[in-house]
């Protein structure tokens, strides 16, 4: 196990430094130059002229590489152009924020997608087995933008159960030590405000967890279909088990790693990609914020945001190999 | 109760001792009567068993015979009430003391499991749970069933497995089903059908994956345990030979109806029904002849070198050395295995040591072992599918895997498999006419049109109809599977065609009809045969000469007759001992 984690640790150092690489050479390509991504195109020469000076994009492509290179290994990973903060802090604020979105997304995906895949599975050809097909249709079909809106409308704009935007009311005072709201109100015991956090994350958190259910719920029918009839299956009731013990421990867990596969991806996404959903909800995470930073030409961002995204999902990938090894014993030796 | 028609009862008065033919009705542990069972497909219901009796008392053993489909699994699952979730008993009753299994409550009949009555399946690599330890698997049932609290169940397991003959049991307890060879498994798997100590034990096939030699011990195991416990024992097999040495009752099935019952040996030595006779007649294990045709084709000069002079190297000169198609010269394989941990060094793994044998034009010659034997590995460097570590083998006087690219091509046309399992070696989503057809394609011959007449003829080679080219896989038998099979390996009309375990995974009257096929294919064709098998009745039927491997080497090699009548190392009498039924005599 040890090991696995060690190797998988280490083929990371090649993948980030090919990346490194590619969003290198993306800026340096751009049209006009770096300098004149930065200023506009009605820049004066004079200006690209300082701004080159200032960041060193006058000097050898390989030595403007390897400075880039040694900042971003001491955790430089450059100033947004467009807020003047660094990169790396404008992720670590967001960072919670969507965190926080994509556990309340993969909470609804899982508790909804998996006893919904397991009873369409069970009852194989009933109505619940056909309706269940349905709504995954639906959940995949579905643009997330879209659902966001509907969402957002009728349950924000005209029943007005849920608030329509942000984190957290803006008239609320609260203290936020770890940028984790319903954690942090739940720490310094403000416990209306953990309330007003979380009731925030909940039309979000729908929007972004209705295509990881259907996955998860088609794949967990797929899992259990096929397990069910497994002749250990069959051998286990034949040695009269109690009825939850063979639910437990002989189906689901046997159905569970394709399940895990999927739902490692789908987390992998989540973290990376919530971006429509917090545009929609004007949710302040890392999405919201890449997709300004793209409107604003903010290329430390891009470039420094692209990077951390990979880290992450390099990270929640390995998290879910290891969890392999947890549920099937056989892996654990080929690991 | 003593009113109710009895089959056993009515048996004649020369049964063997054993089988306690007028035995009070209170020693009845199962009697199962005008049982029919239907499954609901969507032509409407199909019936899997028909209008079935039989009876099982204390300590005895019926033999359920027949082959598969004929639906004597499907009575079995149905006394356990296991049948599948589109399976009803339909008429009848199951009698089990004074209960009708066909007709309780799941509730009740998932009491009885586990305690009255027990399972031993078919298969013991699938048929254990691969997450869970193999303690775990058997401590839940004495568990649930109340056998055992939490805390006493482990030690009771470890008696449980220490009794099926499992070294180490306390240790073996706690390791995963992975860890186990096959043998292990169905070990495990019987300790855990009799850790209820059932009145009724329904054994499914229980050795007939495993290795011959391996068969018999778990056999003798369970026909011990049984015994000293008094279990009465429903035992399901294909296998003629097997039921006549274990059982005590044999009932042979035929398309869901029990055609014939009675004391083993009388069914055996005087069949009655049709099909008892033909499946006596097609079971290799009894029926020692070889099949006809193959001394029949006009090959006799090459075979009479080797007949003649019954287990020794009987090809020794120029004139012979001409008609040998492949030589394989002190050929090894070496695999190397690597190590589990960060520091731990990758060890060497030799599965093929020094084998040399010819293999001479048109005949057949046969590998035996059991697996890890190294046969199968012989096999694939032949195929030229892995590469000798030593050794050299030459096709034709050519050297195998040493031409350039064309050549290789070429090798590969003359050179054809034919597989173990037809159910996995078939695409499922190529058609048989496109299974057939492929390598005619990969090889670019001729036109669509030359190449639907060539599949056409290859296909009334096989016996295979018009009709059938436009199926799919999971819509043919087993049988008919191995025919296209057949039919593909042939397409290129190679020379030499290896057949790994290709009738292995069929039954007896198939398997038959197929080794039929594959001699009057040989006489057509003047084809050569490798034939791998783990089977030593195969051998007997088709074989000119065999060579038997054990653990990499070969340690016996001569004719077929040869090596039956007058086997040279202890090795070859083990197999040959471990062959069930072969002592018995048969009114053939």
């Amino acid at each position: 196990m040890l090991r696995l984690i060690v190797q998988r640790l280490l083929l990371l150092i090649p993948l980030l430094l090919g990346l490194s690489v590619l969003l290198f050479a993306w800026v340096r390509a751009l049209p006009g130059g770096p300098a004149t991504a930065l200023l506009g195109e009605r820049a004066t020469p004079e200006a690209v002229a300082r701004i080159n000076t200032l960041y060193g994009f006058d000097q050898p492509v390989h030595v403007q590489y390897f400075k880039y290179l040694s900042r971003l290994l001491q955790g430089d990973f450059g100033v947004s152009t467009r807020t003047g903060r660094p990169v790396l802090d404008e992720f670590l604020t967001r960072f919670p924020a969507t965190i926080e979105l994509t556990v309340v997304a993969l909470i609804i995906a899982i508790g909804i997608g998996i006893p919904l895949g397991y009873v369409a599975a069970r009852r194989a050809g009933s109505f619940l087995d056909h309706s269940s097909v349905v709504v995954s249709l639906i959940g995949v079909t579905v643009p997330v933008f879209f659902l966001a809106f509907i969402l957002k409308y009728v349950f924000a704009v005209e029943l007005g159960w849920f608030p329509s935007t942000g984190r957290q009311d803006p008239t609320m005072i609260a203290t936020h030590p770890t940028n984790f709201y319903v954690l942090d109100g739940l720490l310094t015991g403000e416990w209306d405000a953990a309330w007003d956090a979380l009731v925030h994350l909940i039309l979000p958190g729908i929007a972004l967890g209705t295509i990881p259910l259907a996955i998860v719920a088609r794949m967990t029918r797929a899992a259990v279909s096929e397990v069910q009839n497994a002749d250990y299956v069959r051998t286990a009731r034949a040695k009269g088990i109690k009825s939850a013990r063979l639910r437990g421990d002989h189906i689901v867990r046997n159905s569970m790693l394709p399940v895990l596969t999927t739902i490692g991806l789908q987390v992998g996404l989540l973290l990376s990609g919530a971006v429509l959903t917090e545009t929609v909800f004007a949710f302040s995470g890392i999405g919201s914020f890449l997709a300004e930073a793209v409107f604003n030409a903010d290329y430390p961002v891009m470039q420094g945001f692209v990077l951390m995204i990979a880290i992450v999902y390099a990270l929640v990938n390995l998290l879910v190999d290891v969890s392999y090894g947890l549920i099937d014993p056989r892996l654990r030796r080929q690991q | 109760m003593t009113d109710i028609a009895d089959n056993t009862a009515d048996a004649p008065v020369d049964a063997p001792a054993d089988a306690p033919v007028d035995a009070p009705a209170e020693d009845v542990v199962l009697r199962v009567e005008n049982l029919s069972v239907d499954f609901r497909t969507e032509g409407g219901p199909a019936r899997a068993v028909a209008n079935a009796n039989l009876t099982v008392r204390r300590g005895q053993t019926v033999a359920i015979v027949g082959e598969s489909g004929s639906g004597k699994t499907t009575l079995a699952m149905a006394v356990l009430g296991l049948l599948a979730s589109n399976g009803s008993v339909a008429e009848g009753h199951i009698w089990f003391k004074d209960e009708d299994l066909g007709h309780i409550s799941a509730q009740r009949m998932a009491q009885l499991r586990g305690t009255e009555l027990g399972l031993v399946p078919q298969d013991p690599m699938t048929n254990l749970n691969p997450i869970l330890r193999i303690g775990q698997q058997i401590d839940e049932g004495l568990i649930d069933n109340g056998l055992r609290t939490r805390r006493d169940a482990r030690a009771r397991t470890v008696e449980l497995l220490d009794e099926v003959g499992l070294p180490d049991a306390a240790r073996r307890a706690g390791q995963y089903p992975h860890e186990f060879s096959g043998g292990m498994r169905q070990r495990a798997l019987i300790a855990m059908g009799l850790s209820g100590r059932p009145a009724l034990l329904v054994a499914d096939e229980p050795t007939s994956a495993l290795d011959v030699t391996v068969q018999r011990g778990i056999l003798d195991q369970l026909s011990g345990l049984t015994e000293e416990l008094g279990t009465a024992v429903l035992l399901i097999t294909h296998d003629l030979g097997l039921a006549a040495e274990r059982a005590d009752i044999v009932v042979v099935m035929y398309h869901g109806e029990i055609v014939e019952q009675g004391p083993a040996r009388q069914v055996l030595t005087s069949p009655q029904h049709d099909y008892t006779k033909r499946l006596m007649a097609a079971a290799p294990s009894l029926a020692s002849r070889r099949i006809e045709i193959a001394r029949e084709r006009g090959l006799e000069d090459v075979l009479d070198d080797a007949l003649l002079a019954p287990g020794e190297e009987a090809v020794a000169d120029g004139a012979a050395e001409a008609d040998v198609l492949v030589s394989v010269k002190d050929v090894s394989k070496v695999f190397t295995i690597r190590g589990g941990g960060l520091l731990s060094r990758s060890k060497d793994f030799t599965a093929v040591d020094g084998v040399s044998f010819d293999i001479p034009r048109g005949s057949t010659v046969a590998v035996v072992g059991e697996s890890g034997s190294g046969k199968s590995t012989l096999a694939r460097m032949i195929l030229d599918i892995e590469k000798p570590t030593t050794g050299s083998i030459t096709f034709d006087g050519g050297l195998v895997g040493a031409g350039k690219h064309k050549e290789q091509i070429a090798y590969r046309r003359r050179v054809q498999p034919v597989f173990q399992d037809p159910y996995s070696s078939l695409d499922p989503l190529y058609s048989v006419f496109r299974a057939i057809e492929e390598p005619l394609r990969a090889h670019d011959y001729g036109d669509a049109a030359a190449r639907r007449a060539r599949v056409e003829e290859l296909a009334e080679q096989v016996a295979l109809s018009k009709g059938q080219l436009r199926r799919f896989p999971s819509e043919l038998s087993g049988g008919q599977r191995q025919r296209v099979a057949i039919a593909r390996a042939l397409a290129l009309s190679p020379e030499l065609v290896v057949c790994d375990e290709a009738v292995s995974a069929l039954d007896v009257v198939v398997q038959a009809q197929i080794l039929q096929l594959l001699a009057g294919l040989q006489e057509e064709l003047g084809l050569t045969y490798l034939f791998i098998t783990h089977d030593l009745a195969v051998v007997r039927q088709i074989a000119d000469r065999v060579l038997v491997m054990q653990q990499g080497r070969v340690v016996e090699e001569g004719t077929v007759d040869a090596v039956f009548d007058s086997p040279a190392t202890d090795y070859t009498r083990a197999l040959l001992d471990a062959i069930p039924g072969k002592d018995l005599e048969l009114a053939l």
